[in-house]
């Protein structure tokens, strides 16, 4: 094979990975090159999933990946204003953290400074003790072909790590732009690690400006909370058509921590899968995962969890609640795995259904494997229209019915905007799911 | 106002209502008293628009419109207004969003512009002390875990809030102790004006020694068999509807 010749990108996934590594430029350390090639080499050998992949059988991946001619996009180009501003949350105070197609754009950013804060380009910080201690150390990551493929073939992404007791004063906001002039697969890496009594909350948005070319992306987030810290981590999918995510958070604990997690997925993009998974690796820990997805036309959503009590002592909430309209198609996972050494577990899942659409549907498997024996576990689904008693209700009072609607999925979904701690970015999602039922 | 024509309606194919007529002026407070099972709340059903009744015959005209060609929230917007013999609770919709939402729709259908915030807190404020509505079951969720009480209340508050024309109340009585009937209908009595008409549909004579009714009806087997005025209600409360029954059975067999 020549140098010159490039596969496309679908069949290089299937036929010769190793073509794709030419294309990314190289990391800056040996330890890092002998990370990529490991994973390049673990991805051949477990290759991308299929729908006889148990954690993959509702989604067929192969089919997104073969949708278009996608081709690997490593950098990024400049964006304007007016595209990052298109996601800004009215009157949140906040700092702000622009990525393009993962690369730091320091010029439009106002990074958070001070004592115990590093913030930077993944790329710019591969020697900090912390991201030699934690880069790709989340065990989870090696079971799922899609994360190999992005330790693989990652360019750049957001590396934050505070320091022991350093609190952040206001949340960040992450403006996560995925930009190409052709159909591009984009793979952003980060990792955010909170030492020690650490505290910050930081919301992710995202936007793909162009409409006319698809932006694929399959990005990692690693996040290690130490001893006693707390994250308070949002991220808010407001989907494009032209945009389809793969988006795998991996999550560690440490002893004492605290973190709370939500996911909202909101129309248009037609493909998202999440994998979330949280390793809790110390004791008296407690875990929050909220996911709300509101789902139309033919969307797909697959939110793909996994909680690993490995610890005793440990308190885990899990709520996602789903909205499907018209064709969408929902997929829920939610796996509670109690270690024996997990005594004290305390782990609750719940999943809620509206499927509103007259072909909406919706998977959802609790998967619960429990070892230890003094634990409280639970789980819970279902799925179901709105009342008519309800809607009667509301429309006797002159509401008409767009405008009921958007009531009830305002109050279906309330117990997840309600766990929002931060009011304009609880008032923001609040404004969008009224908005998404009236249109 | 309001003019029901030889009004028929079945719900899941039987036959419930069976040719009412009746004629409610501006102003006008009418009392539909009736044995269980007569008609008397899915009359209010289909005069509001519930859809699993199915009108078979007949005819309803609301200042000149026809009302049965009209979704349920244009009869609220046109200014019909139900209180529920069972409001629903709906957890997660506030009593304030609820309530703001209804009035602004039917302002807008009116052409009118909504309410500034401070506005709509002033209105709310002077209508809660109507029916000694609490403010703090305002930021609730709208009727969650209220008592029944709170609820007939609400209704009665929503009534005042959305001042319609026609508000028919559907057994609001029933489940009241007597100081919260004392309390709704004082409220109803306050909100009665020359432009108002109410009907108010009850299972017992005891409601209308505080809302004194212009006429009384009385609804059996899906039919007006009787129409008087308060007195009737005294009749009733102490014969019993027998002596009706009968003298109807006898018109029909001669």
């Amino acid at each position: 094979m020549t140098s010159d010749m490039i596969l496309p990108f679908y069949q290089a996934l299937t036929e010769d990975v190793n073509a794709l590594s030419a294309q990314v430029p190289a990391l800056a350390t040996d330890t890092l090159q002998d990370i990529r090639r490991k994973a390049l080499e673990r991805f051949s050998a477990i290759g991308l999933p299929t729908l006889k992949t148990e954690a993959w059988r509702y989604t067929n991946i192969q089919r997104y990946l073969k949708e278009f001619p996608y081709e690997l996009l490593s950098t990024a180009s400049p964006v304007s204003e007016a595209v990052i501003n298109s996601t800004a949350i009215p009157e949140l105070d906040c700092y702000r953290i622009v990525l393009v197609n993962g690369h730091l754009q320091a010029d439009q950013s106002t990074l958070p400074q001070g004592k115990g804060i590093t913030v930077g380009a993944m790329s710019a910080h591969t020697t900090a003790p912390g991201f030699v201690t934690y880069f790709n150390e989340q065990h989870h990551l090696a079971a799922e072909s899609l994360a190999q493929l992005n330790t693989a073939l990652f360019a750049d992404g957001l590396y934050l790590e505070l320091a022991a007791n350093t609190v952040l004063d206001k949340p960040i906001h992450v403006v996560n732009v995925y930009s190409c002039t052709a159909h591009a697969f984009i793979q952003p890496r980060h990792l955010w690690i909170l030492n020690r009594n650490a505290a910050a909350t930081i919301i992710e948005t995202s936007v793909h400006p162009e409409t006319a070319t698809i932006a694929f992306a399959n990005s990692v987030l690693e996040t290690v909370v130490l001893e006693n810290a707390e994250l308070w981590h949002y991220n808010v999918q407001q989907g494009a058509e032209s945009f389809r995510e793969v988006h795998t958070t991996a999550a560690q604990q440490h002893k004492d921590s605290r973190y709370h997690h939500f996911n909202f997925t909101l129309p248009n993009t037609p493909f998202t899968r999440n994998n979330l998974s949280v390793a809790l690796n110390g004791s008296h820990t407690e875990t929050n995962l909220n996911g709300l997805y509101i789902a139309s036309k033919h969307q797909h959503v697959d939110n793909h969890t996994f909680m690993d009590h490995i610890m005793p002592d440990c308190n885990s909430n899990e709520l996602y609640k789903g909205v499907l309209l018209d064709n969408a198609n929902g997929v829920f996972t939610g796996k509670i795995l109690v270690h024996q050494e997990a005594q004290k577990t305390n782990a609750f899942q719940q999943n809620n259904n509206l499927l509103l659409g007259a072909k909406a549907d919706i998977n959802s498997q609790p998967q619960l494997e429990i070892y230890a024996d003094d634990v409280k576990c639970s789980h819970g689904f279902t799925a179901g229209q709105f009342s008519e008693e309800s809607m009667f209700y509301l429309r006797s009072r002159g509401i008409g019915e767009d405008a009921a609607k958007a009531l009830m999925v305002n109050a279906f979904s309330h117990d997840i905007t309600d766990a929002v701690k931060v009011p304009a970015l609880q008032h923001f999602l609040q404004t969008q799911i009224a908005e998404i039922m009236n249109n | 106002m309001l003019t029901i024509k030889n009004l028929h309606a079945e719900v899941e194919g039987k036959k419930i209502l069976k040719g009412i007529n009746l004629e409610i002026n501006k102003g006008e407070m009418h009392a539909i008293m009736g044995p269980n099972g007569s008609g008397k709340s899915s009359l209010a059903s289909v005069l509001a628009g519930r859809d699993n009744y199915t009108v078979t015959e007949g005819e309803v005209w609301f200042n000149g419109k026809n009302l049965l060609d009209m979704a349920p929230e244009e009869r609220a917007r046109e200014g019909v207004f139900l209180a529920f013999q069972y409001p629903v609770e709906i957890p997660g919709v506030s009593n304030l969003n609820f309530l703001k939402t209804a009035l602004n729709e039917i302002r807008a259908y009116k052409g009118l512009p909504a309410l500034e915030a401070r506005e709509f807190l002033k209105l709310t404020k002077e209508k809660q002390q109507l029916v000694d509505f609490h403010s703090n079951l305002m930021n609730r969720s709208l009727n969650e875990g209220f008592s029944g009480g709170e609820k007939k209340r609400n209704e009665i508050f929503q009534l005042a809030m959305l001042d319609p024309q026609l508000a028919i109340l559907d057994e609001t009585d029933s489940g009241l102790d007597i100081d919260a009937l004392r309390i709704v209908s004082n409220g109803v009595n306050k909100l009665r004006d020359a432009e108002k008409s109410f009907v108010v549909i009850t299972h017992y004579q005891r409601l209308l020694e505080y809302i004194i009714p212009d006429f009384v009806h009385v609804l059996y087997n899906g039919r007006i068999i009787k129409t008087g005025t308060k007195e009737l209600a005294l009749e009733l409360e102490e014969r019993g509807y027998d002596w009706l029954k009968e003298e109807l059975h006898l018109k029909e067999s001669v």
